[in-house]
């Protein structure tokens, strides 16, 4: 179990992972890859894991309290969006441009 | 959970979500920032390992605090309480192997299982052959698992019930004397708090 797997696993309040039993719960199939991408390249050393939780923790704060936690892998994904665009890593013209690609249905391939 | 590798996606509709996270995946790829199969291995540890995770915390700490395992083996629910563990209205008993004693878990009835340490059972816990047998045969059982003990240790079955739940505390390995807590943690496997396994170095090495 590597340090970042304990800082994950160490998320706190609304930015603790969702669990049933203990277990990882993902309601649909991108949640996975979303959780999985984060930690994958934290773990290739692309960014620290604070900067990453920094704006996970914002994105929960930003949704209010009435947010009920349902939604909290859409809070991952934007927080990691913003992370990869931050560091240069992708151009927020260049991921619009490809999700729109997804929604028209032009790019098929999925992971 | 593996998965096939690029493929046809057919005519369904993605949601806006399905499209972006989609999008960053593909764009990562084809940047050599992360790979797929780096993903499916994430994915698959935390859903493997992080239950497990919590009750291997807490052997670690027994382990390097005498005080600590003193408290974990008179009042397993109360010793977890303080380091934060809640283990949701259920009773934990935690049972020591030592030198003579190995300890086995098993819920001959359902599945009843120390989730709030462990996560969720393993497939084999909840199989009735393994349910039945632990109790019938235990050494034939830990012989299959790869646990050979000697004849004159004598080996003690635990059966769960729905508010009572058992952990087993596995002997700390010859060789890890002055190691920290967390260097500790990483070696003690989910089998090896059911009693189906002991703890030994070279687990460190297989992840």
């Amino acid at each position: 179990m590597s340090d970042v797997d304990r800082e994950v696993a160490d998320l706190k309040g609304p930015a603790a992972i969702p669990r049933r039993n203990g277990e990882l719960v993902f309601q649909r199939p991108w949640e996975g890859r979303a959780f999985g991408m984060a930690i994958a390249l934290r773990d290739s050393h692309r960014f620290g894991w604070g900067a990453f939780r920094d704006r996970l923790e914002g994105e929960i704060g930003a949704a209010g309290p009435q947010d009920d936690g349902t939604r909290y892998y859409e809070r991952w994904l934007a927080a990691f969006e913003h992370l990869l665009i931050d560091e240069g890593l992708i151009s927020l013209e260049e991921l619009e441009h490809r999700a729109d690609e997804y929604r028209q249905g032009v790019r098929e391939e999925v992971f | 959970m593996s998965h096939e590798h690029p493929h046809q996606h057919g005519h369904a509709e993605l949601s806006d979500l399905e499209a972006r996270a989609l999008a960053v995946e593909s764009l990562l790829v084809e940047k050599g920032l992360i790979t797929s199969d780096a993903v499916d291995r994430v994915v698959y540890r935390f859903e493997h390992d992080i239950g497990p995770m919590v009750g291997a915390k807490v052997v670690a700490r027994a382990w390097t605090d005498t005080a600590f395992k003193a408290r974990l083996l008179a009042d397993g629910t109360a010793a977890i309480a303080e380091l934060g563990i809640d283990s949701q209205d259920l009773h934990l008993e935690v049972v020591e192997n030592r030198p003579g004693i190995h300890n086995l878990v098993v819920c001959t009835l359902c599945s009843c299982y120390p989730w709030f340490l462990l996560g969720l059972p393993p497939v084999w816990y909840k199989s009735a052959p393994y349910r039945s047998r632990a109790v019938i045969e235990p050494r034939a059982v830990l012989h299959e698992f790869g646990v050979d003990q000697p004849d004159e240790t004598q080996i003690k079955v635990w059966d769960s019930s729905a508010d009572l739940r058992y952990m087993v505390l596995p002997e700390r390995p010859a060789g890890t004397e002055g190691w920290p807590e967390e260097r500790l943690a990483a070696l003690v496997s989910r089998d090896a708090m059911i009693g189906t396994a002991v703890v030994a170095i070279s687990e460190a090495v297989t992840p």
